[in-house]
């Protein structure tokens, strides 16, 4: 099939890349960019190690194509620290509370987990609950941890948050 | 796994989308929001050798007219589960996305394409025939109304013309004295319904007397399909238990046909009961 060229927007950073009509978004960031941070785990949308923000909503990378991208702002987890920080707070408390074992899971988490918290509190709703922490989180896979300590970590972060 | 290989168009509008379905018939596929799509072809259950992206082709949001909620084909299930009008007036279907997928499923996934997609264990599809909504489709000649109870062929299957696309959905806003019931059963949460139930009910306006209760059901045949209105009278149970007898639910491996028609009757009771008792407030 006939390859175009497009321009993919991520992390705030431009990139040109010929892409086929049926490469996934996930397909373009991990085999061409070299995000690690974007992991193929079902190809069906329900696992979420692929999950990336598209114009800041959580998307499954492997359900998106590439050219579909483009135009928009596409954001992985190492898109979310800003210069010169090592580490965004929510996966600091992921650290703290043990919550990433073998981390093939953890961006999704973070960033499924981010998304809802950055609404909950900027709606004005307050902190989610920890029910509506499972419920968001309801589609992604871990198999270390029990998802206990990742539920820890995500109540941690939503009270920082809800309190600044 | 890795979706075949195809061609991909943007249309920037339902006509040019419409054109180009009509050029390359069986060849092409629509894709809207896709969440049922994509993975068929990541699967390679679907081998289409050109995708038309609609996503350019609409921006319009929901809005409210003549006593009519008019959803365009793109409106994503994150808004039909938190926008204002559709959870005054459509609260059936609010709640009831809140089973589909996960969130990023519904940042995505649209519900023209949910209703085209034709799963016999739809949440919305089932929504839509409690609701008695109606489908505007634009096709090359012209637009035509389908009522959502002569939409669904069998599995994944429409009565649509092979060149006509979904525009527009018509739900009757809910009137007064009106209640409404969604009850699903899932092995773990955001699967696929084992058995889905979505009940409308009506009051008299004047008496307050029941007057008429609408029964759909999700997961009990080769598509989303309408209990026989006249199998409903005042009794949750016996209702139930008549519904559950006119069914012949598949088997498979999720669950028997013998438990589904089973899991029919408690959850027609139940979501009957729990509509006549909002109707009621």
């Amino acid at each position: 099939m006939n390859k175009r060229q497009i321009t993919l927007t991520v992390n705030g950073r431009d990139h040109e890349v010929w892409v086929a009509p049926s490469d996934t978004l996930l397909d373009v960031l991990h085999d061409e960019l070299g995000l690690a941070d974007v992991r193929y785990g079902c190809g069906e949308g329900v696992c979420g190690t692929c999950t990336v923000l598209l114009d800041g909503e959580p998307v499954n990378g492997c359900l998106t194509l590439a050219v579909q991208a483009a135009g928009h702002q596409v954001t992985t987890l190492r898109g979310l620290m800003g210069p010169g920080e090592a580490m965004h707070p929510l996966q600091e408390c992921f650290l703290r509370r043990g919550a990433s074992q073998c981390g093939f899971c953890t961006p999704g988490m973070i960033l499924t987990s981010l998304d809802l918290v950055r609404r909950s509190v900027g709606q004005g709703q307050g902190r989610p609950s920890r029910d509506e922490i499972r419920y968001a989180l309801v589609g992604n896979l871990c198999r270390c941890t029990g998802y206990t300590k990742i539920l820890d970590a995500v109540e941690e972060y939503a009270d920082m948050a809800a309190e600044s | 796994m890795v979706a075949p290989a195809f061609e991909y168009v943007a249309a920037g509008s339902y006509d040019e989308a419409v054109r180009l379905l009509a050029e390359n018939g069986d060849e092409a596929k629509i894709l809207a929001g896709g969440q049922s799509l994509m993975p068929m072809l990541n699967l390679r259950l679907a081998h289409p050798d050109l995708l038309i992206d609609i996503n350019p082709a609409d921006q319009r949001p929901p809005t409210l007219e003549n006593e009519m909620l008019r959803l365009p084909a793109l409106t994503r299930h994150r808004v039909l589960l938190e926008h204002d009008l559709v959870r005054q007036h459509c609260p059936l279907l609010a709640e009831a996305v809140r089973h589909v997928g996960n969130v990023r499923v519904r940042n995505r996934g649209t519900i023209a394409g949910s209703l085209a997609h034709a799963d016999p264990t739809s949440e919305i599809g089932c929504c839509a025939l409690a609701t008695g909504a109606r489908i505007l489709a634009r096709g090359p000649d012209g637009e035509r109304t389908v009522p959502a109870s002569d939409l669904f062929a069998g599995y994944w299957s429409t009565t649509l013309d092979p060149a006509q696309i979904i525009t527009d959905v018509l739900i009757p806003a809910a009137r007064s004295r009106q209640g409404w019931s969604f009850q699903e059963m899932v092995r773990r949460t955001s699967d696929f319904a084992i058995v889905a139930v979505a009940v409308i009910f009506n009051l008299a306006e004047r008496s307050g007397a029941p007057a008429s209760a609408t029964v759909a059901l999700a997961g009990v045949a080769d598509r989303v399909v309408l209990a026989d209105s006249e199998l409903v009278d005042d009794d949750p149970e016996q209702t139930a238990a008549r519904i559950a007898d006119t069914l012949d639910p598949p088997d498979d491996v999720h669950a028997s046909g013998a438990y589904r028609r089973r899991l029919v009757r408690v959850l027609t009771a139940r979501a009957l009961r729990e509509a006549s008792a909002r109707a009621a407030l």
